[in-house]
């Protein structure tokens, strides 16, 4: 019945090896890369093909003054310096709004992430399907409603008017309104990621901090707010860099004091037509976001945000 | 031997009353962070509570910014100017074909990074990753400047419904591979190999087990990319020359005035995908509960 | 259920030269075996000794990198999982979540092409005490029924060889000696040969016919579960199968019995129990064969005796543990039943440990002692035979 655990009678010849083993759907070796073809075909065109012909566009030069003579490509990297010294203000004022709508935005959102990750119990998939709900009801009229809300003979408007709140007696067509808004649209984006980070902590590990004589702040300064660090970082990117080429709330709910770079490029590709500058623009727009958000998530110190 | 020995008294000590002014604190401090969370909620849903109201008012003039006096006027007049009723219809085309096509190919590559081992990976996250990471004016404006350079003698590129398209393609694809992606991770890749084990070949095990399993997850994600496509307004505006969708109509109106009418159908739509959502929910839990 | 013993033309199942290598890690070294057809066969081991991936390579879900598995005369090395018949029961039952436990289990049938499932899938669930569940989802069923839908899901296709991958790991001590009764139970009524992967010992030897001791990717040891106890061949397969004491000596004699001399002490055991030939042997003993004798007790003749102070006693109501520190400073376990009425041998009492020769066994001198131990345990454990070679100090008596 037994067969000592070396020597068969028989040598067996090598098995030969068929290819690459698949875990579960299909076994050929190239599935993996048909599957991804048209997607990233479509990316690869339809993206990155598109900010090469930004970065093209921003270095051409006008034939004439007349802009339906059309630009050439001319290496005319005045262009940028061009576009800065015209538009530093609006850029400027592009990332303070978009910054500090971060800020608040991080600021309101925080507890309610905090309140469905830990205390929400048997709530927590409605609640956070009410916190994606408004989205479901167009972007650009619910940024219209706060018009109403906002309104200089509103009952918002008038009772901080009471209290002598307001340093310009309205709330509407000031940069207040613009923040207000860009803030409450992007506030899902904010709740979110802080949620599933915060949801991931070990409730066991609070009451491991009071165990070992840690007050609730403390343990929050020291167990909790750590922990949740990737989720800080990913909402307030998630915010800020949407936030930063947003013009619509600064449209609606501001005055043309209050433009942001996001309508500039808009109104010199659309209204303007002067091509070079409008590209210069946004692709400088793109580069400033990038630089900061990898020297932010450098000093944040997390990877894999995804 | 020992035996239990109540000390005089001690049953008799009554538990720690506190104080009304205490125990009201107490209350306060348990329950802050739920009162906190309900103003919150209200604050996000203010706004939405305005378009539905303001669906029912009948505006003086053009600006549907105060209250003047309620009418069903809007609600049985939708299409009283058709160009409302066109931009919505261009709107749903486009996210309808947007959804299907982007879906499909997000969907593609959600299984390859998932299940397959292949090279250059790093480079396909990123790929998918930036577009998500990019304000979407410089998405818009980057697709304007590739079409505007689209030209070969007198044809150039025409902007209108297919230019439209093909962006929100593009940018539904990466929420469509982040969402189905999430859900095709959380698949125990042991419960396809029993599949094959008893007898189901690559083919049925996909059909029969893979599928239904990634099933929500696409459903999910197709919900998604047909409302980022629908509310779209940036990148549209760039790329739609002549064509006009509703977050366009509504833009340009914004000025002269927006008709209750979109709020009748903004109202219409977020009731609708508000009561998806729900029912979704209610049917997940209510299979959860069945357990004994 | 009533069944032909064993189907007519079950076969042998034949793992020949089988390896499988991860770059230059051999997962699985050259290892063959026949397990006959309809036994209850084992493959025990630590984990990461490959016995997993043995398996799975026999269900086809891993690809060998050399060898051949055979079934009778057919070479089913090359076939996808879906062609062999072959089927498992995972570790984690992966069952299919969206669908019914009748469905889970028809799911085989169905996909092989039979059309009128019903009566086969009744009474598969009959046999498996899970009839009036049937519609159930898994998700609203415990762990043992889960167990139990996985078991019937495999074997209602009647596969030649069933495989089944630590199918009791997640369950609760009374559930899982339950349960082990329960499959020798099926598979001696369905007569199926049955391949079972496990690191657990006990589980190997009340429920196998035949145990294969892996140890990284090699099989140590292949016998009957007694045989293996009574006879292991290496330390390994002495040390991961209950508990051993074991000393490194000398053979001084040859013959049908042979003389060791190992720390000054002399000690004899048949030709027949040792599995080597060379000068160097390492002796071993089973704690349970081992006889206390204290004070002035008579020790009968002909037996190994060592003599030694007992530096720990633990009372384990059927028996007790105890370590005697011999004279070397080596701890010997040993165990004995409570039987006597009197009082038992305490800490610091001098004693007389005494077991027959047969019960002793002989391994290559070369071995490491410590193979097959528990890495954690060994550290808080006693001072070993390990430790008297390599010259640490014992510790003072009840000190441990």
């Amino acid at each position: 019945m037994q067969i000592p655990s070396s020597s068969p009678a028989i040598e067996i010849p090598d098995v030969p090896q068929p290819a690459t083993p698949a875990k579960g759907l299909l076994k050929g070796r190239w599935t993996p890369y048909w599957l991804l073809l048209p997607g990233m075909a479509w990316l690869a065109v339809f993206f990155v093909l598109p900010l090469v012909s930004l970065f093209l566009t921003s270095l051409q030069s006008p034939v004439s003054d007349n802009p339906n003579d059309g630009y050439y490509f001319n290496w005319d990297f005045a262009n940028y310096s061009e576009a800065l010294s015209r538009y530093s203000e609006q850029f400027i004022r592009s990332f303070i709004y978009a910054g500090v709508a971060t800020l608040i935005g991080l600021i309101i959102a925080y507890p309610v992430a905090y309140f469905i990750a830990f205390k929400a119990g048997r709530w927590k998939a409605l609640l956070l399907v009410l916190v994606v709900a408004p989205f479901f009801a167009s972007f650009l009229i619910r940024t219209n409603a706060w018009k109403t809300i906002l309104a200089d003979q509103g009952w918002i408007v008038e009772t901080l008017n009471t209290l002598n709140l307001l340093p310009q007696d309205r709330i509407l067509n000031t940069p207040l309104a613009v923040v207000t808004g860009i803030t409450y649209n992007f506030l899902p984006f904010m709740i979110l990621p802080l949620y599933a980070s915060l949801d991931k902590i070990d409730p066991r590990l609070a009451e491991a901090g009071a165990d070992l004589y840690a007050t609730a702040f403390t343990t929050f300064r020291k167990v909790i707010w750590p922990l949740s660090l990737p989720g800080v970082v990913a909402g307030t990117l998630l915010t800020f860099i949407p936030a930063a080429g947003d013009y619509i709330n600064a449209k609606l709910l501001g005055s043309t004091k209050d433009r942001m770079v996001g309508s500039v490029i808009d109104s010199q590709f659309i209204i303007v037509r002067d091509y070079p500058i409008a590209s210069a623009l946004s692709f400088l727009l793109m580069a400033s976001i990038l630089v900061l958000v990898f020297i932010y998530v450098r000093r944040a110190g997390t990877e894999d945000l995804l | 031997m020992a035996t239990t020995q109540v000390e005089p008294g001690v049953d008799e000590l009554e538990p720690a009353r506190l104080s009304p002014v205490q125990r009201t604190l107490t209350w306060i401090r348990e329950h802050a962070l739920a009162a906190y969370t309900l103003l919150a909620l209200i604050y996000m849903f203010l706004p939405v509570a305005i378009v539905v109201l303001f669906s029912f008012n009948k505006p003086i003039g053009r600006q549907n910014t105060r209250w003047n006096e309620f009418s069903l006027d809007a609600w049985l007049n939708i299409c009283k100017d058709p160009t409302i009723c066109g931009s919505v219809q261009v709107s749903a085309s486009i996210a309808f074909f947007a959804t299907v096509v982007g879906t499909i190919m997000g969907t593609m590559i959600a299984f390859a990074m998932v299940r397959h081992r292949f090279r250059g990976r790093s480079t396909t996250n990123l790929l998918i990753f930036l577009p998500m990471a990019t304000p979407e004016v410089v998405l818009g404006s980057s697709l304007l400047a590739l079409f505007l350079n689209m030209y070969v003698g007198s044809w150039s590129m025409p902007l209108g419904f297919w230019t439209v398209l093909i962006a929100h393609i593009m940018f539904v694809i990466s929420f469509v591979v982040v969402t189905v992606k999430a859900r095709l991770s959380g698949l125990d890749p042991r419960i396809e190999q029993a599949a094959m084990d008893l007898y189901a070949d690559e083919k049925a095990t996909f059909r029969y087990v893979t599928l239904p399993l990634v099933a929500p997850g696409i459903a999910g994600a197709a919900l998604l990319a047909f409302s980022l496509s629908f509310d779209d307004f940036i990148i549209t505006n760039f790329n739609s020359g002549s064509t006009v969708t509703f977050p366009m109509y509504i833009w340009g109106a914004a000025q002269r005035g927006i008709p209750p009418q979109v709020n009748v159908i903004a109202s219409i739509m977020f009731f609708g995908a508000l009561a998806i959502v729900l029912i979704a929910q209610i049917v997940s839990a209510s299979r959860r509960r069945a357990k004994s | 259920m009533t069944t032909e013993p064993a189907k007519n033309d079950v076969e042998d199942l034949h793992l020949v030269r089988l390896t499988k290598r991860w770059g230059d890690h051999a997962a699985v070294d050259d290892i063959s075996l026949t397990i006959p057809a309809g036994s209850f066969f084992a493959l025990l081991g630590p984990s990461g000794c490959g016995k997993t991936t043995t398996l799975r390579m026999v269900a086809g879900l891993e690809v060998p990198t050399q060898g051949m598995i055979r079934i009778g005369d057919r070479d089913i090395t090359g076939l996808r999982p879906y062609k062999r018949p072959v089927n498992t029961v995972f570790q984690s039952y992966a069952l299919f979540p969206h669908m019914d436990i009748f469905e889970n289990v028809a799911f085989g049938l169905r996909r092989r092409g039979i059309k009128n499932v019903d009566a086969q899938v009744n009474e598969m669930l009959e046999l498996v005490e899970l009839a009036p569940l049937a519609r159930r989802k898994p998700a609203q069923m415990s762990g043992g029924q889960q167990q139990r839908v996985a078991l019937a899901r495999a074997l209602i296709n009647r596969p030649d060889v069933l495989l089944l991958d630590e199918p009791l790991g997640a369950l609760d001590l009374k559930l899982r000696r339950q349960m082990q009764i329960e499959l020798k139970r099926i598979q001696t009524e369905v007569g199926i040969t049955f391949v079972h992967v496990t690191h657990d010992q006990e589980e190997a030897m009340t429920m196998a016919d035949t145990i294969a001791v892996m140890n990284e990717g090699r099989i140590e040891q292949l016998g009957e579960p007694q045989e293996i106890y009574d006879a292991p061949h290496t330390a390994f397969a002495a040390n991961f199968l209950g508990q051993s004491n074991m000393f490194p000596g000398d053979v001084v004699e040859s013959g049908d019995v042979i003389t060791v001399k190992a720390f000054d002490q002399v000690f004899t055991l048949p030709k027949d129990k040792s599995a080597t030939t060379s000068d160097k042997i390492i002796l071993g003993v089973r704690p349970e064969k081992l006889a206390l004798h204290r004070g002035d007790d008579e020790v009968p003749a002909g037996r190994n005796t060592l003599v030694g102070t007992i530096t720990d006693a633990s009372f384990v109501g059927v028996s007790t543990q105890y370590l005697v520190a011999a004279p070397w400073g080596q701890e010997v376990i040993a165990f004995e039943q409570n039987l006597s009425a009197g009082s038992r041998p305490r800490v610091g009492e001098e004693v007389t440990l005494s077991w027959d020769p047969r019960h002793t066994f002989g391994l290559d001198g070369n071995d490491d002692l410590n193979a097959g131990l528990d890495k954690e345990l060994r550290e808080v454990g006693h001072y070993s035979a390990s430790d008297a070679v390599a010259g640490k100090a014992p510790t003072p008596a009840g000190q441990g």
